[in-house]
């Protein structure tokens, strides 16, 4: 039993010194909580942010919309910043959760975002009032050319028996509705019983062909060559293409769901005026790009567009879509308690088949 | 001797099964690419990367301090309970073994978020002190299950002369009945830094912002692939804890050779 | 003098264990009470067994049948494993009995999801297991996202817990016993199943509940290697806190899982009286 002892102490005393250089004291200028999704932004950007306003960085991330939501909803753990999608927003809006921006304190914003963005964006934020864009994009599939026939451009691929164990699936309920419904012609924020169990069952009968349902996963198997297609956002698209050339985006043809994913501030946040400061620091041109390179998600800071270096990404029709081009293309809208329910019940039907 | 040869396969083989794992994240610590699904390459850049790598060293220190705590407050009130266990009648023995076993059997998810439902009815904020609350409740059966056979065999004349000599109650403790139940106590504590270590389901129901452990961090990195920093700080304080044990064990190894019996079962 | 000792230690007994006790109270019996409370009421506090009875839906009840299939095999195997195993390892070397406890937590030094996480990377279709069949033209393994997956990512996360009370239990069995039964005439087999088994049992149980109980609770196991094509009532029930935010129903499913482990908290402590089997 001696040896026991010594091993617990001998390497406490090698590991703890290890630990050591991780153990940071607060800023000097207080802190900001900040609650991203997974690996969202550029960790630099988070030192450089600190060392240039003395401002600590509490940083948590988070999968989900839906795991988001809870957290801030019981108020366990204060939150200052925000990074939820369109129809979260509508609900942290409607159900009071969010303060409104002084953008008097976010000069970068107004100046650097496109105003498409802000348009956009008035779908779940009417005024503008409490949300500032940081990211956008589309729901597409992501497909191995050497291991599908021909061209892709529907939902349906999704449900073609040859590609069985070799689809990926989105593993949220918004997200995978959004294909059923879609593929069928409905709106994606449908709210009809009918509609709804037409998706439901057809999302069943997928259910044998699905080799995974995923959310990021999806990126990491792709690239090993796991799966055929996968259910993606367009922001995995540049990097899954770069690390696997065989990979190719698309946008199918019934339609799909443009989201914006915006800076908001919680209702009871403990440090307003560094969250403002914070959402500022990220609106600048040099940290957006920054930010932009490293997640390669599509940004709205025009700005930040015009010092892209590399001209096929500038243009390229994966990052930044023209639009106008494509049909039938809907945000989604937050549906209230009622639908959210009736979804949460749907996909559970689903998990569980 | 064909019996013997088929016994060690089966345990090489099963120790192959349980150490398979490990060896892979060992390799994925070698690998010069980022995603786990390619290997680009033996490199160590991952081990330079590590140091600079704050929120994963943030992690690490919180781990520890947390296994370091929590193992120790649980080994005070763990020892502490068990002398007065011992002391009681058979019934209330059995009731305090009882509640002791609660949380060694109930299952994980449940403890979370009983603890969870705890914390946010008594408006605690959800940060380093909650984690800390509930690795304590989880580790101290640990204690209490490896100090409670080793009190049992402490003769409690031996502290009742002490105390007849005049040693106060403290002192004739430390004496005499604390040499006794060390390696209870020490092995309790060793158990209940492990299980803190490796805990990931009730941290992840009781953790709040900013405040990662190990385990939280690596289930918030699954989802858009582990960063390979992590595979190599694991493999760091896996080979680390391995040495030790080799180095500890190897001493005595020499003499235990003589007595070591050949029995066929 | 000794009367005035057994007195003065009585009221001493009690202080101590107050601490205990107390922590005791609060952060176990009082949280399970709220399990209770929320799984008993609905949102607007009334009291209602709707959330239990929830566990009899289709998408529930399926979910609680499958965990209970997957672990009732996984402690199997486990127990099948890990009897033979904890025979030898017992029979090896008198004098290593700590050196075999470390072995087997030994590698909860290395994170459980990231150990979990590399069977993903073992068992993938492009995996390490299937490159290795590749290269000895053996036909691929594709288990990865399956129940079977599950199964032994429970086995390989559990087996320690069965391993341990085994050995700890065939150590102490006396060889006197043993010998003194082939003595007698009984052959090997004869032997074990009426000496040695028996005697083992409680260490047996034990280890049967270290097993069965996180293998039927588990979410992130099945979330891991089941492709999250598999809902286990863990998985709901992790989900109904985390994203659905139901916790009333979240509770209620949880107080039919803690029936479960009530049932083998009363099986160990009925074949494990004096805490024999115990895997320290």
């Amino acid at each position: 039993m001696k040896k026991i002892l010594s091993i617990a102490c001998l390497s406490a005393a090698l590991l703890l010194p290890l630990s050591g250089c991780g153990n940071t004291s607060s800023g000097e200028n207080g802190e900001v909580i900040v609650y991203n999704w997974g690996e969202y932004l550029d960790p630099e950007t988070l030192q450089m942010f600190e060392e240039e306003t003395g401002i600590r960085v509490v940083y948590d991330e988070y999968e989900t919309n839906e795991i988001m939501y809870p957290k801030v909803e019981t108020g366990a753990t204060e939150y200052d910043v925000l990074c939820p999608s369109d129809y979260m927003i509508q609900k942290l809006i409607d159900n009071d959760l969010l303060a409104e921006l002084n953008f008097d304190n976010i000069p970068n914003a107004k100046a650097n975002i496109g105003s498409q963005y802000w348009e956009q964006s008035t779908e779940f934020d009417p005024e503008n009032k409490y949300s500032v864009p940081y990211c956008w994009g589309t729901v597409g599939i992501l497909y191995n050319k050497t291991m599908v026939d021909g061209t892709i451009d529907s939902w349906s691929v999704l449900w073609d028996e040859k590609y069985a164990d070799n689809i990926l699936m989105q593993d949220s309920v918004r997200d995978a509705f959004m294909v059923s419904l879609k593929r069928n012609g409905y709106s994606m924020n449908s709210t009809d019983a009918g509609e709804l169990e037409t998706a439901k069952q057809d999302l069943i009968d997928q259910k044998p062909l699905v080799q995974a349902y995923v959310v990021d996963q999806v990126r990491d198997k792709m690239i090993g060559n796991e799966a055929a297609i996968g259910v993606i956002y367009s922001g995995e698209a540049i990097y899954t293409q770069r690390e696997n050339p065989d990979l190719e985006y698309v946008i199918p043809k019934e339609g799909t769901n443009v989201w914006i994913d915006s800076w908001v501030i919680t209702k009871n946040a403990p440090n307003k005026e560094n969250a403002e400061k914070f959402i500022d620091f990220m609106c600048r041109p040099d940290i957006a790009l920054k930010n932009f390179e490293y997640i390669t998600y599509s940004t709205p800071n025009d700005a930040a567009r015009e010092l892209i270096e590399e001209d096929d990404i500038r243009n390229s029709p994966i990052a930044f879509p023209e639009l106008s081009q494509y049909s039938n293309l809907e945000t989604f809208r937050y549906l209230g308690e009622d639908a959210d329910q009736l979804y949460n019940d749907l996909w559970k039907e689903v998990k569980s088949n | 001797m064909i019996k013997t040869t088929a016994q060690k396969i089966y345990v090489g083989l099963i120790f192959l099964f349980l150490y398979a794992p490990i060896l892979t994240l060992m390799m994925l610590s070698f690998n010069a690419s980022r995603t786990r699904a390619k290997w680009g390459g033996f490199s160590l850049k991952w081990y330079a990367d590590l140091f600079r790598n704050r929120e994963i060293m943030q992690a690490l220190w919180n781990t520890l301090l947390i296994a370091f705590i929590a193992s120790f407050v649980a080994v005070v009130i763990g020892t502490v309970a068990c002398i007065a266990i011992n002391r009681m009648g058979r019934r209330s023995r059995a009731v305090m073994m009882g509640i002791t076993n609660i949380p060694m059997l109930d299952a994980e998810i449940v403890t979370g978020i009983s603890l969870m439902l705890l914390f946010i009815s008594f408006g605690l904020k959800f940060g380093l002190g909650t984690i800390l609350l509930s690795h304590i409740t989880f580790c101290i059966p640990y204690v209490v299950l490896s100090v409670m056979p080793r009190i049992r065999q402490v003769d409690a004349s031996v502290y009742e002369a002490a105390l007849d000599l005049g040693a106060p109650p403290l002192k004739a403790f430390f004496k005499v009945v604390f040499p006794d139940i060390l390696p209870g106590v020490l092995s309790g504590y060793l158990m209940a830094f492990t299980i803190s270590l490796d805990d990931f389901i009730i941290t992840h129901f009781t953790k709040g912002a900013g405040v990662d452990t190990l385990s939280t961090k690596i289930y918030t990195e699954v989802k858009k692939g582990i960063k390979p920093e992590m595979y190599a700080l694991s493999t760091i304080i896996f080979v680390t804890v391995l040495l030790l044990l080799f180095l500890v064990n190897k001493a005595p190894k020499e003499k235990r050779g003589k007595i070591q019996t050949v029995k066929t079962g | 003098m000794k009367l005035n000792t057994v007195k003065h230690n009585k009221p001493a007994g009690r202080l101590l264990s107050a601490p205990f006790l107390l922590w005791e109270t609060l952060f176990i019996i009082v949280p399970l009470a709220m399990v209770f409370y929320y799984g008993l009421t609905d949102r607007s506090g009334a009291f209602t067994l709707e959330n239990v009875a929830a566990i009899l839906g289709a998408e529930h009840a399926k979910a609680l049948w499958l965990s209970v299939c997957l672990s009732f095999v996984s402690t199997l195997i486990c127990f099948l494993l890990a009897y033979p195993l904890a025979m030898i390892l017992a029979n090896m070397n008198v004098n290593q009995h700590s050196f075999i406890v470390l072995i087997f937590i030994l590698p909860m030094w290395m994170n459980f999801l990231l150990r979990t996480l590399a069977w993903q990377t073992l068992l993938e279709k492009n995996g390490v297991i299937n490159n290795i069949l590749e290269f000895l033209h053996i036909p691929p393994l594709n288990i990865i996202n399956t129940p079977a997956a599950i199964i032994l990512g429970m086995v390989y996360n559990f087996l320690p817990f069965m391993v341990l009370p085994i050995y700890n239990s065939l150590v102490k069995v006396d060889p006197n016993v043993i010998n003194a039964a082939r003595d007698l005439g009984a052959n090997e087999l004869q032997t074990f199943f009426k000496i040695t088994f028996p005697l083992t049992i409680p260490g047996v149980i034990s280890g049967v509940t270290m097993v069965f109980v996180p293998a039927l609770t588990t979410f992130v196991i099945s979330k891991l290697l089941g492709g999250s094509k598999i809902l286990l009532i863990g998985n709901v029930i992790e989900e109904e806190f985390t994203q659905a935010g139901n916790w009333h129903l979240g509770s209620g499913l949880s107080i039919v899982l803690m029936i479960f482990i009530i049932f083998n908290m009363v099986i160990s402590a009925v074949f494990d009286k004096n805490g024999e089997g115990n895997m320290l």
